[in-house]
This record gives structure tokens, sequence and C-alpha cells, in this order.
């Protein structure tokens, strides 16, 4: 779509102003503005330099090691990687998990949604938001926030909390548990867990509401800013159930057009080849992934929350369902899409998530039942899960000898690769063209970053495909323009 | 003829033909070690039961017990020594007990922790091995490999196959696969063998097991390496 502010011409007598790291984002980001004599912004681009290369280390290695293995990309969302995995391996090893392993494992993928989003809202964004982006930056954190605001601190905590005992219960541990085995699970829910658990749900829905109610009081309060702040058509994409419901562990690819229209639906995870492509561009290391109908220029997309909410028919709990009308109607007709949405959708979906903890609390599947199942060994299996910042692909071969041959991984923040490159754009024009720099002028580019909660650590192929990547990972910083591959 | 010894300032019997370690195990005195079996001989190859005796330090897997000998063994000095000799076990392998199916069963885990070894001191050599997979039920992840021949030994004298054995010294040192082609599916190695579940760190797998056990419910995650050995008797 919009891509004039991508290269500007002459670019060596420009001035270059450097924003880094975007601070608070797990990784590095790197934002480069090229300004000309007159501090007009000619250039805006996006860099993610930091690299891992997993998929080589995956190769090779055994496939029941895969869903341990795969939490090591990403030190803020390692159940979404668990998960991935594992529902890609019970396609290769043909099995429909069992109904408990089912209900276990949405329960853990829940307890995910829920810590990050609470992660993400209350301690990297609501000291941009209530603060305001040119707030002194050491007020701009979360100890600021619970001096002024100590209620929405309170519970923004006890929310994560809550979120973190969640996954410890279903995964064994906080970090890098192992419930989630090929096949099924590991472990039942304890009863003791269950029950600790159940007495406190009834908080976390309560403190979620309140949660919303927070990010539309700041709407209310500056509608200016957050209807018009990095604003920018978008096609979307996300899982879809079968019958049009809001699901985060299962369903079928659907993408809408930047006017809210239906493009494509029903498309089986296992077939998302047939409808995804990735580009590569010389001066990034992560890939821009496009919808391949539409092609590199028109066909990319936004994933994560304000990408579901408005994908989905409808939100199966009521309350959250209750809060999308309200948001969906604050469109007027035309689907929301400035870039603070995000903020509103993504606490949406924390309400969905404690409502839907609260329902699976109440299942005695949970307690007992067959963990694992058999099926039929094939060789392939794709795994897709709506990670908290957005959709997740895991895609295996695996030889008869048990050894993973192929993986291919596409993560939600190379999903949000062009979106957020075309956010910073947008914010950038709007901004800061003409203006002198300042502190405060430089965070609304970091906090159109931050909206879209980017995990950049764990977004980049890398090792064997591009051969430069670790000279350049290790030159850190200055050198992304010396990035020249053939 | 038995007699006695001081271990760690207490007095220990023995009879004739005991070991260091052996004796002290009776006596309910753990001594860590990584390439002795209670159903084999002794090795002598990790040195992990190093002891200090009249002022020399010794491998007590293989020196006999005699009498009126004073033994140290847990005391800041030969800990140390063993933590050392831990690490650089450590470096020589590819050793990553966070997405190891073997972490809880691992006895070299299990030894760091029982020995406060909480970094790894020496740069990684990051040997590379690849893993053979070729056999069905068992897979063979040779990055994790100690050279304590315990396969070797268990496949030579137990199961009378011989499909293991040692090559190569110092750095160079690796286990083989006794087969022209070098690859376990080559062999008569069954997983039924002793040689299949005898290895003390993640080499020798079943296929197919990973995580069924979380973690956190397996042997060494429930009580520490010197209590299992001293309980069970493993
Ligand atoms: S494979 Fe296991 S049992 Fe065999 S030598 Fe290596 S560490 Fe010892
Ligand atoms: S246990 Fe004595 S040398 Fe290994």
């Amino acid at each position: 779509m919009d891509s004039s502010l991508e290269t500007a011409a002459g670019r060596e007598q420009l001035r270059r102003v450097v924003i880094d790291p975007v601070s608070r984002v797990e990784g590095h980001g790197k934002v480069t503005l090229l300004l000309d004599e007159d501090d007009h912004v000619r250039e805006a681009r996006l860099h993610i330099v930091e690299f891992r290369g997993f998929e080589v280390f995956i190769q090779g290695r055994p496939y029941w090691e895969v869903p341990v293995m795969v939490q090591r990309l990403c030190g803020i969302c390692p159940v979404s990687h668990h998960l991935a995995a594992s529902k890609a391996m019970d396609r290769v090893l043909g099995i429909p998990i069992t109904r408990s392993a089912e209900k276990l494992r949405r329960l853990m993928h829940y307890g995910q949604i829920l810590q990050s989003h609470a992660l993400h809202f209350f301690h990297l964004s609501s000291p941009d938001l209530l603060f305001g982006f040119e707030s002194e930056v050491g007020k701009r954190n979360i100890v600021g926030v619970a001096a002024a605001y100590p209620e929405v601190a309170r519970q923004g905590v006890l929310l994560r909390k809550f979120g973190q005992e969640v996954i410890r219960a279903t995964a064994g541990k906080r970090i890098h548990g192992t419930g989630s085995v090929p096949g099924g699970m590991n472990r039942h829910l304890a009863v003791e867990d269950r029950d600790a658990l159940r007495a406190e749900i009834d908080h976390m829905v309560e403190w979620s509401r309140a949660a919303v109610e927070l990010v539309k009081r700041l709407h209310r309060a500056d509608p200016a800013l957050y209807d018009e702040f990095g604003r920018f058509r978008a096609n979307v994409m996300s899982l879809v159930r079968a019958d049009g419901a809001m699901d985060l562990y299962h369903g079928a690819l659907r993408f809408r057009d930047a006017d809210g229209r239906i493009l494509v639906d029903k498309v089986p995870d296992q077939s998302y080849r047939s409808l995804i492509r990735e580009q590569v561009k010389p001066w990034s290391y992560m890939k821009f992934p496009y919808l391949q109908q539409l092609g590199p220029d028109e066909g990319w997309y936004q994933v994560g929350p304000l990408a579901r909410v408005q994908n989905c028919d409808f939100i199966p709990t009521p309350l959250a369902e209750a809060e999308r009308r309200e948001f969906i109607d604050h469109g007027r007709g035309e689907p929301v899409r400035a870039t603070l949405a995000y903020h509103w959708a993504r606490m949406i979906e924390l309400l969905h998530a404690a409502e839907v903890i609260r329902d699976l609390l109440g299942d005695g599947d949970l307690l007992e039942g067959a963990l694992l199942a058999d099926g039929e060994r094939g060789n392939e299996g794709v795994g897709i899960i709506e990670a908290p910042r957005g959709t997740l692909i895991h895609h295996y071969q695996v030889g008869d000898d048990d050894l993973v041959t192929m993986c291919n991984l596409i993560v939600s923040t190379t999903h949000n690769n062009q979106a957020m490159n075309t956010a910073v754009r947008e914010v950038a024009r709007r901004y800061l063209d003409g203006r002198k720099l300042t502190e405060g002028l430089l965070n609304h580019i970091e906090v159109a970053i931050r909206a879209y909660d980017p995990c950049l650590s764990c977004a980049t192929h890398a090792l064997g495909k591009m051969p430069l990547v670790l000279e350049l990972a290790d030159a850190g910083g200055e050198v992304v323009d010396r990035v020249v591959r053939d | 003829m038995g007699g006695k010894f001081l271990f760690d300032g207490r007095p220990v019997p023995f009879e004739e033909g005991q070991t260091i370690l052996q004796a002290a195990r009776a006596a309910g005195h753990y001594i860590p070690h990584l390439c002795w079996h209670p159903d084999f001989p002794p090795h002598g190859s990790c040195k992990l039961c190093v002891v200090k005796v009249g002022g020399r330090h010794v491998s007590s897997c293989a020196l006999p017990a005699r009498d009126g000998m004073e033994v140290e063994s847990n005391t800041p000095e030969i800990n140390g020594e063993r933590r050392a000799l831990l690490q650089m076990l450590f470096v020589e392998g590819n050793h990553f007990c966070p997405s190891c199916e073997k972490s809880g069963n691992c006895q070299l885990q299990a030894l760091a922790y029982e020995l406060d070894m909480s970094s790894a001191r020496f740069a990684h050599f990051y040997p590379d091995r690849p893993v053979d997979a070729s056999h069905p039920d068992v897979l063979l992840d040779f990055n994790r490999c100690i050279f304590c021949e315990l396969c070797v030994r268990a496949s030579r004298d137990v199961d009378h196959k011989g499909v293991f054995a040692l090559t190569g010294r110092g750095i160079r040192k690796h286990l083989v696969v006794n087969a022209e082609s070098g690859r376990l599916a080559d062999t008569d190695f069954a997983v039924s063998d002793r040689a299949a579940d005898i290895c003390p760190v993640g080499v020798i797998l079943r296929k197919r097991v990973g995580f069924a056990v979380p973690i956190g419910e397996r042997k060494y995650d429930e009580a520490s390496i010197s209590s299992v050995a001293m309980e069970k008797g493993e």
C-alpha cells in the first residue's frame, strides 16, 4: 500500500536520527529516521536487529523434544510456542487429542493470554497512556503508575500473577513448563490448584472489566488522539472458529480487507501455505508476509487483538461480547483502525480470557480422563494458535526416524512487520515531520510500536538461510544500512 | 582380613576386598560417583569419587580400604575438585538441561545440584556430535556423552553384544557404535538390553517417551542424588 516514505532518494546526504533500543520491548527494535537539512522526515524504517535462527537448531532433533525446545524462542510467550508446536506434532502423529487434553491446553493458553495482556497493558503501556507520551521518562513505568493510581497497578499485577498461576498449574512451571506433549498432555489439573484458582477467578473477571472501562475512559477523554494516532488502512487475519466465534486456541484462517469485507474464509490451518507468502526485503532480517492472492504490495495484513476482535463474528462469552459490540459501534460502520485501539481490543480479550478460564475451571474433565491418544503417524504437521500478539504458525516435517527434517515458523511479530512499519511511518509523518526532535516526540514512535506488543527477539529467520546475519547481529546498532543481500 | 578406617572423622568398618566407596556406602556415607555403578566392577575414569587419603587424591571407587586409613571426602577442598570435574564435563559436551528430556533423571545434572555448581566456569567446546536415530526404538544423542563406558561394559559383559566402544583420545574421544555403518540400526542392539537403560545422562534414550513424565515429578526432582543413592541403592 503506502510505501512513499520507505526509501528516500539521495540517502547519503541525509542526517540520521536513531532511536535505539525501543525500550520496554523484549529484544531490540530499531527505528531509523532519515532527515533532510530542514529536519523533514524523509524515510522511516523499523529494523529488527536481533536474530536467533532457531529453525536450524530444531532440524535434526527428535520431534518429542520440540514443544519444550521452542519455548526458548520467546521469553514472554513461551506457552504459545509450546502449544503451537504440540498442535503441529499432534498432526504428525495423526492424533485427535482427548477432551481432557484439549481443555487443559485451552486453560493453559488462556492463562497465557491473561498474563501476557495484563503485563503488556499495565506494565508496559499504561504508563504512556496514563501520563502522556511526553511526560517525564522516569515516571513512565509501573512504579509511577503504582504511585499515582495504586488500585490500577495492584489489579494489573494480580491479574498477571493469576495468569502465571494458571500456567504453572497446567504446564508444571511458570516458565518453560512441559505440560503439553505431542498427542496430548502429561498432567491433569490438581484439585488444590483448581480450588485455589476458583477462589480468585471472580475478582479476575471483575478487574478485567475494570481494565476495559479504563481504556474506554482514556478513549473518551481524548478522542482526537485515540481515534487518529497511527491510523491507517490494513487487511486483517486471524483464526476463527467454525461458527465464526473468536477462538484463540484453534480454528480456521480468515482474512478481511481494510473495509471489513471477508476476503478469504475457512481455510484449514494445514493449508496456510496456499494463502500466505513471505517477502524478503534487503534492509530487514524479518520477513514480510502477505496474502498471496493480493501480492506483497496490497496483501500485507495485521494480526493480534485489533484484528481478532473485528475478524470474528462474535465472542462466545457474554461480558466480552457486550464489549466487542460497543467497540464495533465505535467505528460507526467502519473498521476501527487507530493504533491505540489495540489496547482497547486487548483488554476485551483479557476479559474474554478471564471468562473462559472461569468456565473451564468448573469442568471435571480437567481433573480426570485420558490425556494421551493414539493415531496414525504421518510426516508433516502445522500447528496454528492465536498467541497474545497474534497468529503463530509452526510447521514441521518429521522423518520416519523421528527427527525433524523441516521447520518453518511464522511468529506474530513477523505477521505484523509491515503493519508496524506503516504505523511508524504514519506517526512520523504526522508528529515528527519538520519539528524539532524531543524525547517525547520520539516516544510517540515507540508508543506506536509498543501498541503491537512485538516480541522482537523471536521474530527473525536467519542462520543458514541468510549468511550475513551473524556478522550483522554482532555489529549491532549502526550497521543496519550496510545490509546488502543478493 | 577386614578392619576399620576413618571417613570424615567417623569410623567405618570394611571387609576384605571392599573399596573405600563400597565400605562407605555400606555404612551409610555417600560419595559422589558417575562411572561407578553397583552392578559393575570399578572403572575409575570420571574421578568424581575422589577422596583424600594421607595427603593424596585417590579414586575411592577403585582403591581398596585399608585398616587405619584416614579418608577425607565431604570437605571444601574435595568438593571443589569434584565441582571442577563436573564443570569440565559440562563444557566438553552439549548439555542443555532446559530442553533435555533426561532432565530430572540425569546424574550429571543431579550431581551439579548436589555440589552447588552454579556456572559452567570454563569455555564451552560445543563439539559437533550428530544424533543417531536409525534404530526404531532407541535414539542416541551423543551430545551428552560423558564417556563413563557403562554402556560399553553393559553391552559387552551383560548383553554379550559389544555394541558400543570408545575411540579417540583427549578432546577427540567419542563413543561409537560397532557396525560398519556406525549406525545403531545395523547392530543387534535391542531396547530390552541392559545397555539400553544404563546411561547416567541423556545419550541412550527410549524413543517417543520424551516428556511423558512431567519435569518436576522425576527421580532427582523429588530427592537429591545422595539420598536416592543411599536409600534406593542406585
Ligand atoms: S552413552 Fe551414556 S553410558 Fe555410554 S559412555 Fe556415554 S554417558 Fe556413559
Ligand atoms: S566413580 Fe570413581 S572414577 Fe568414576
